[in-house]
């Protein structure tokens, strides 16, 4: 069963006058419970890719689907987490990751209990009535993490949710990404620059090229799960990131040629 | 934060102004007593604290404060209301924006002292038409305020509400108006202020009591200089009252998260 199915989807955006292409004839699918990466160069259209799946866009040509349907519009079934935390900063932390079951209609007794499950998952219980403000970078992706988690949703998209954070930091949230899709098994597509984070955490790692985005590479990651910081260290590992930085690398060969 | 540092902090802030107070006064006596002016052109400290406490005892003064604040808030509240909801509105409308503003910069860039005798040839001579001339110049700040804060609303904060499928009324509710929160009452803060002078202008132009009406009798028929001086202080102060009553507001409204 598929989580998520791509049809050649395409998509374009108006700039200056001009229509600029940002992703061109793709196709692919995420298995339920599975973690796909998608990574690529700048402009290779990753996170016009996040935002076709999650709704917030459309494609030109081409079907997203999720669970069988066609996505039309934002869908509940999907959580999004964006590279800032994105958190309203006149709210506190509970408010903040209370935020979609309050604008879903969900009564605040049943939408706190649930956001407070979460905040103490992400052991962030006893900050629930800090302001974003007064939170570190690391503290504030994990609230936006746990905002995203608080519909239960079944499909979970990362925007490069670690790139703006410090590479301990950024190792550490990768492990309680890990953990979590251990309890539950969502479906997760992510966006990274890092090869690494692509390799550590998922079963396939999509390799788009430059713009008009296109899949050059899909590289399975033969890494047995649970998946731990050691795991970086073995031949599967580096064989795997070896064959996305070839992808990579070939397809800027072919275009400078 | 407790309450005690609370008390330090108040008590830390409170005495460069009481200094600055003192400071304010002992000039004015040095001119006075330099310039030896006659009391009927400046008069001392002193003599202006005199005649305030005579006229507080008859409770001239209150009579008149009343009135002045009595007008000073329906203004503000009937300024400031229309002044948020048009803001919102152009805010929101391209097309609203482009017919509206040149009226209300219009309106705005038209001197309130000569609106002000059209308006009792309209309205009467009653409370109706001071109030109007109050709203009037609270509405312009507020309305500008307002739109500005609404239109520089995060977009990032507006991609996040379309993906959560927040409705028109909930972008407003939860993320436009918060987050405009912090310029809207910037607004307030010039609007109070411009508030008392709409209340003067309006007492100036036919009332039976006011402060201004009281600034009217000292310099006019009475001829009472020292009068004129304490109903001025007395005008100042409730401005500056207000001010502070703002600034209380966003400490409570906005100061737990953003620094006011």
């Amino acid at each position: 069963m598929n989580a998520i199915e791509l049809q050649g989807v395409t998509r374009s955006f108006k700039v200056g006058g001009r229509k600029l292409v940002v992703l061109d004839g793709v196709s692919f699918d995420v298995g339920a419970g599975s973690i796909v990466a998608v990574v690529g160069p700048n402009g290779s259209g990753k996170s016009t890719l996040l935002r076709l799946v999650s709704g917030l866009l459309e494609p030109d040509l081409g079907r997203v689907m999720v669970d069988g349907t066609a996505v039309a519009g934002p869908d509940p079934r999907v959580g999004l987490v964006f590279q800032e935390p994105r958190l309203l900063p006149w709210r506190t932390l509970l408010d903040n990751v209370c935020l979609p079951l309050e604008l879903a209609g969900v009564p605040r007794e049943r939408r706190q209990e649930r956001a407070r499950q979460l905040l103490s998952q992400m052991r962030l219980d006893r900050f629930e009535s800090a302001y974003p403000g007064q939170l570190s970078g690391g503290m504030a992706q994990r609230a936006g993490l746990a905002r995203a988690l608080v519909q239960e949703p079944d499909v979970l998209l990362l925007d490069e949710p670690f790139s703006a954070l410090d590479a301990l930091t950024r190792e550490r949230l990768n492990g309680e990404l890990l953990a979590l899709w251990e309890r539950t098994h969502p479906t997760i597509v992510l966006v990274t620059h890092s090869i690494p984070e692509a390799v550590f955490l998922a079963d396939r790692v999509v390799v788009l090229s430059a713009r008009p985005g296109r899949i050059v590479a899909d590289v399975p990651v033969a890494l047995p799960r649970p998946r731990s910081i050691v795991d970086a260290d073995t031949a599967a590992f580096t064989q795997a990131a070896a064959a996305i930085r070839y992808a990579l690398e070939s397809n800027d060969e072919e275009r400078a040629a | 934060m407790s309450g005690r540092g609370n008390r330090r902090r108040l008590v830390s802030q409170a005495w460069p102004v009481a200094l600055a107070g003192v400071a304010f006064v002992a000039v004015w006596q040095l001119i006075v007593s330099i310039g030896n002016y006659p009391t009927y052109t400046l008069p001392g400290p002193a003599v202006v604290l005199d005649r305030f406490l005579f006229f507080w005892n008859r409770g001239t003064i209150q009579t008149h404060a009343t009135a002045t604040l009595t007008e000073v808030a329906l203004g503000l509240l009937v300024g400031g209301g229309a002044g948020v909801l048009i803001g919102l509105v152009l805010a929101r409308s391209a097309l609203a924006e482009r017919l509206l503003s040149p009226y209300i910069v219009a309106a705005q860039a038209t001197p309130i002292l000569a609106l002000a005798p059209l308006i009792y040839l309209w309205l009467g001579s009653g409370l109706a038409s001071r109030v109007l001339i109050c709203s009037l110049i609270v509405f312009f700040p507020i309305t500008v305020s307002t739109m500005v804060g609404i239109r520089s609303v995060d977009v990032r904060l507006l991609e996040l509400a379309h993906s959560l499928r927040a409705t028109r009324r909930q972008v407003l509710m939860e993320f436009q108006i918060p987050s405009a929160m912090p310029q809207i009452l910037g607004g307030f803060r010039v609007g109070v202020t411009l508030a008392v002078v709409g209340a003067i202008v309006a007492e100036w132009a036919g009332a039976e009591r006011g402060l201004g009406v009281l600034i009217n009798l000292a310099r006019g028929s009475l001829f009472d200089t020292p009068l004129l001086f304490a109903t001025l202080l007395t005008i100042a102060a409730i401005g500056v009252a207000l001010y502070l009553v703002v600034v209380l507001l966003e400490r409570r409204l906005v100061g737990r998260w953003r620094s006011v």
